[in-house]
């Protein structure tokens, strides 16, 4: 993808090209009167809502570990695991973020609070929060401000420079997914610039590097240890230890899957990093507009993805009640239609697989993908492998070769 | 040659280590939640829980008062007759904390009531009386207060009007039971000598008459009954003429603000002792800017328009921030006592002490909407 900026220049159509100043603000003073209609009539029944949810959650966990205790028998192997695993998901979507969110603040229950919540993950909430909403949500998809876009590991727009190290990055996107709570632990460290900027001996960030390990220590603890021990009776501790683990790994990829649907399915736009300078609230609310994608499917699939599904209304209005999502999305949608943006809104599949491709596109020089097809492929092959191994003159000349037919063949 | 005392070896130390260590097996069993957030899903009432109650019935008094009983987690410590509690409720999903006095003595079967009178514009009070339901977990404190009678008698003048006749009721109840023979006067009671002046704007809209009453037939009480639409409005200069034993009585007093404040007034001058008691603190309408309290012992003037964050900022204190645009919600700290104003949506926070605790507020967002305390 291109920044909307750039695309501006480079003679693409740019899908705000079209709306007035007025219209920006118009927008905003719209979608302001949809948040305060929920806010006027947030109440007990939402209330009742997260407590339900809460209240399942601990119950399926309960269950299931209590299952687990006999999972050397396979039928509870498999029951204890699916059960742990729906539960890890509806603790970290539908409970974890939304509370940490401040999406229940408002109930003034002490135990469900954005500001004494934790989760069972490995990042501990106070640092998630910081990255995820002070972050993330403020610079959704700038370029170099969003570190949500591909973790500061990954090539996520044409715009930066192909190298050969791109090429792993399906891999690394993989790993990522499997082990996406320890990555995001290390994000919210911001690890990989600390290491960079060789600040490792920084105060501050060694007392956030112990509060990550001690949270990593008794998290493995409790699902490495202490579960599996209680189930050395019945001869399970290994079938235990490998359900916890298992039941982490599919958190994991779930999760991971609903986030790249939530930013890089292929439509969704980036911004520029000058562009967000003097922003209006109008203008934030249109970045978020368009720099979103929600996924489609029934009421299940919305509590699993914790309303993430609906993305695009989470993001406008991040503080909302999550069970609110669903009612708003039709008048958010006419606003869209009304102001002639593209909603981007896919089923689970095309959109993971659309992100997926956009993965696998950018690592990937510029147009390799959009040129090669069944027949052509082994000179494609031979291309790919003289760029990968040739100096950077070679690369930039190939490079730019590819991009001229790829434009020749559209 | 020197003896080392060992400890001795009880059974009652080894089972206390043994307990110790289960507690730390269960902990991290279930971190990062405590093993009681997951017994509170089955014994929410249980031994070592936070204290809460279930309400069990709700009776009504008036029209607009009723009493509602609660049974009290298995940590209720028990209270005396006239203490109060504090009982936090959930209004349209947000909780409230209120207090109330008890009204029944120490009860047999372990029961507490509270009677509640809903006040015009009254959130929790209209509630509890209207739409409280049988079923509803409550949360609880300890009773506290010390308006209550001391227990070797002596000659007592209690003065109250409208709700504040609950605390009084508790008391009477205790001193004197109603039975189905009537009304006794048991021995521990013998020394006391009361006499109950009641205010209330009408016979009918005055709850626990009845009671009163019936206390007052029986001979156990002198009941004066005043309402303003029969006597006009109590003057607390005439008291004598309604009390001419007034000096040797001590009063306790239990009602609006204006009511004792009168009363304090009048024993002053006279030299006589009072003890009173007030649930409703005065509260200040939200306003238009004000000035912001910090704990830390700033003090910052402020107009209705510029958020708390950037004021404070500007006058040189470290506050938390995030986003600065309210959706973050890494600039809250805890606003104890006024009003905030949301400048998105002009929405009013109030934090009331001892009614809503501490609310924690985003100050990106919120200007000062009256005079405030906030706890940074």
């Amino acid at each position: 993808m291109t920044t909307i900026q750039k695309k501006a220049v480079l003679g693409q159509t740019s899908p705000i090209a079209h709306l007035t100043d007025a219209d920006i603000e118009q927008i905003g003073i719209e979608l302001d009167a949809i948040r305060q209609d929920v806010l006027d009539d947030r109440g007990a029944s939402d209330a009742a809502y997260i407590r339900r949810v809460i209240d399942t959650q601990r119950k399926i966990e309960l269950g299931s570990r209590a299952v687990l205790l006999f999972s050397a028998f396979p039928p509870a192997w498999i029951l204890g695991t699916a059960g742990l695993s729906i539960s890890k998901i509806l603790d970290n979507m539908e409970i974890g973020h939304n509370i940490l969110h401040g999406q229940w603040d408002w109930m003034r229950d002490p135990k469900i609070h954005s500001s004494t919540w934790e989760w069972d993950m490995a990042s501990p909430a106070e640092q998630w929060k910081h990255s995820h909403n002070e972050l993330h949500h403020t610079y959704t998809n700038v370029i170099g401000k969003d570190n949500d876009l591909g973790y500061g590991i990954m090539r996520v727009d044409e715009d930066q420079t192909w190298t050969p190290a791109s090429l792993a990055q399906p891999l690394f996107c993989f790993i990522n997914a499997v082990f996406f709570e320890y990555g995001i632990a290390a994000y919210d460290l911001e690890l990989g610039s600390v290491i960079k900027k060789k600040q490792t001996k920084d105060p501050d960030f060694r007392r956030r590097a112990k509060q990550v390990l001690g949270k990593i220590r008794k998290q493995a603890t409790k699902d490495y240890v202490v579960h599996p021990a209680l189930s050395i009776p019945t001869g399970s501790f290994l079938p235990t230890l490998a359900a916890n683990f298992t039941a982490n790994v599919v958190r994991n990829l779930w999760s991971n899957s609903v986030i790249l649907c939530g930013h890089f399915p292929e439509g969704v736009e980036t911004f520029e990093k000058r562009s967000i300078e003097g922003e209006t609230k109008g203008e934030w609310y249109v970045r978020q507009m368009l720099g979103s994608a929600n996924i489609s499917g029934s009421k299940f699939l919305h509590l699993m993805t914790g309303n993430l599904s609906h993305q695009i209304e989470h993001h406008l209005f991040p503080d909302l009640p999550s069970n609110r999502y669903a009612e708003i999305a039709p008048k958010v949608k006419a606003l869209f239609d009304k102001y002639d943006l593209t909603y981007c809104a896919r089923p689970m599949v095309p959109q993971v697989a659309s992100a997926w491709h956009k993965v696998i596109r950018l690592s990937l020089p510029n147009g390799w993908l959009a040129t090669t097809n069944t027949k052509n492929a082994p000179q494609q092959l031979a291309v790919l492998y003289k760029m990968a191994t040739g100096d950077r003159r070679t690369r930039r000349l190939l490079g730019r070769k590819l991009e001229s037919e790829a434009r020749a063949a559209a | 040659m020197t003896t080392t005392l060992e400890p001795p070896t009880s059974g009652s130390a080894r089972s206390r280590r043994l307990a110790d260590q289960l507690v730390r097996v269960a902990e991290a069993a279930t971190t990062p939640y405590l093993p009681s957030d997951f017994m509170d899903l089955f014994a929410p009432l249980r031994s070592g829980a936070d204290l809460r109650g279930r309400i069990e019935s709700v009776h009504p008094e008036t029209a607009d008062a009723a009493t509602i009983v609660i049974r009290p987690g298995a940590d209720w410590a028990g209270h005396v007759p006239g203490q109060y509690l504090r009982i936090g409720i959930d209004v349209d999903g947000v909780r409230q904390w209120r207090a109330y006095s008890l009204t029944h003595g120490p009860r047999r079967d372990g029961r507490i009531s509270i009677t509640v009178k809903a006040v015009p514009d009254g959130l929790v009070s209209n509630h509890l009386v209207h739409e409280a339901r049988p079923g509803t977990l409550v949360h609880l404190e300890q009773a506290a207060g010390e308006f209550v009678l001391p227990p070797a008698g002596g000659k007592f003048l209690m003065v109250t009007a409208g709700s504040g006749i609950t605390p009084v009721i508790g008391m009477l109840r205790n001193l004197f039971p109603s039975t189905d023979e009537g009304v006794l006067r048991p021995t521990r009671s013998a020394d006391h000598d009361i006499v109950v002046v009641h205010v209330a704007p009408s016979h009918p809209h005055s709850i626990f008459i009845r009671d009163l009453e019936a206390l007052d037939a029986a001979g156990v009480i002198r009941l004066v009954a005043r309402y303003d639409d029969e006597h006009g409005v109590l003057d607390v200069d005439h008291l004598t003429d309604l009390v001419p034993d007034l000096a040797e009585r001590q009063t306790l007093a239990c009602g609006p603000a204006g009511l004792l404040d009168a009363l304090a007034a009048h024993h002053d001058a006279a030299g006589l002792s009072l003890t009173t008691e007030q649930f409703r603190t005065a509260r200040v309408e939200p306003g238009d800017g004000g000035t912001v309290t910090f704990s830390s012992g700033t003090t910052l003037d402020l107009d209705g328009a510029t958020p708390i964050l950037d004021a404070a900022e500007d006058a040189g204190m470290l506050m938390p921030s995030g986003c600065r645009m309210g959706i973050c919600m890494g600039c809250v700290i805890p606003l104890r006592e006024g009003s905030v104003r949301d400048l998105r949506n002009g929405a009013i926070t109030t934090a009331v002490p001892g009614e809503t605790g501490d609310i924690k507020v985003q100050t990106c967002i919120n200007a000062a909407a009256g005079p405030c305390h906030i706890d940074h």
